[in-house]
């Protein structure tokens, strides 16, 4: 690309950015309110730091690596690995009941 | 650090390890109960950090296999500070080389994602600057332009399909995950933390403007299929510029 043709490109974009903007509503008006929240309310994943500790039952020991992932994720399709392993196959394994 | 409080570490981080040394209930016997209800406490409440930390890679794995893993995770990453805001950032790192997770490849990049949704939280507020003072450079001077950033704004890339995976675990009826790769920007225009879809041209011109190159460099050789006005008009939506230089 030339530079005539870069800055003319770049021109465009910076319009076409800006009459992009000026149709999208913004979220004025918005404050940020701390300590309002419920205990896991809060508008966003703050993330851990509120977290109560000492109220806790029991641990679950690390002994338990017969365990494999099973959550949503079986649900998704994917092809095979790069090494040619089916990954349909090896996903499918793991919403077997397996002994907790 | 004395030697107390490193065995004290050490044996609050090790489940088969005895009392340390000099711990006594009020009759002069080791405390071993006692001992042994706040270790409980300390990798409990650490496990449910993460869980708060990452409920995608939770949902992912499922409860069990998550609370087993965090066991892991907690003793091999104590925290480093008092501040738990940040409590999992060796995440992505360690789901890459946990064995067991070796089934989900895709895991630790959705990791990086949740962290970096936190940080972008937990940001410094800057005020976006007025888009309308691109308008007023002249096509030369913009070529010459470099971008200043809020803290908040992240390039995350990956070689799975982590928006899509991250949106079918956040967001009801979203479409369900087809196998690509796909990178994500993150911003923060106002409160929360957004997560946009980005092309990989979008991401090289992206990543360069956050290296501080210039407009002009940045539109160069990231791909033909780069669309500059789709690129500034996210940036600008998002708050994600502070300042032109």
């Amino acid at each position: 690309m030339s530079k005539a043709t870069k800055t003319l490109v770049l021109a465009s974009a910076v319009a076409t950015a800006l009459a992009g903007l000026s149709t999208t509503a913004s979220a004025a008006g918005e404050v940020k309110c701390f300590g309002i929240s419920l205990a896991g309310q809060n508008d966003c994943a703050a993330g851990p730091g509120t977290t109560c500790a000492g109220t806790s039952s029991v641990d679950y020991q690390g002994n338990a690596w017969t365990l494999v992932p099973a959550g949503t994720c079986e649900t998704m399709e994917l092809p095979t690995m790069a090494d040619g392993t089916p990954r349909t196959g090896a996903l499918e394994a793991l919403d077997r009941d397996l002994p907790a | 650090m004395t030697a107390t409080q490193a065995s004290f570490i050490a044996s609050v981080l090790d489940p088969q390890a005895a009392v340390p040394q000099g711990l006594q209930n009020p009759d002069g016997a080791p405390a071993t109960k006692r001992f042994d209800v706040y270790r409980n406490n300390v990798s409990v409440s650490l496990a449910d950090a993460l869980e708060t930390a990452f409920p995608v890679v939770r949902k992912l794995v499922g409860d069990a296999f998550f609370r087993a893993m965090a066991g892991v995770y907690l003793r091999q990453h104590p925290p480093k500070t008092p501040l738990m805001m940040f409590y999992g950032d060796a995440m992505p790192a360690f789901l890459g080389r946990f064995t067991p997770a070796r089934s989900l490849p895709y895991l630790s990049d959705i990791a990086a994602v949740e962290l970096a949704m936190r940080h972008a939280y937990h940001a410094a507020d800057v005020p976006p600057m007025d888009a309308e003072t691109l308008a007023t450079l002249a096509p030369d001077a913009l070529l010459q332009t470099r971008l200043r950033f809020a803290p908040a704004t992240q390039v995350i890339p990956s070689d799975y399909p982590i928006y899509s995976i991250y949106r079918a675990n956040t967001v009801a009826d979203a479409p369900k995950p087809v196998m690509q790769p796909e990178t994500v920007l993150i911003t923060r225009p106002d409160l929360d933390p957004m997560i946009d879809p980005i092309n990989t041209a979008t991401a090289r011109c992206i990543t360069a403007l956050l290296k501080g190159q210039t407009l002009g460099q940045a539109m160069t050789g990231v791909g033909d299929d780069l669309d500059m006005g789709g690129t500034l008009g996210l940036l600008l939506r998002q708050s994600a510029v502070t300042a032109i230089y």
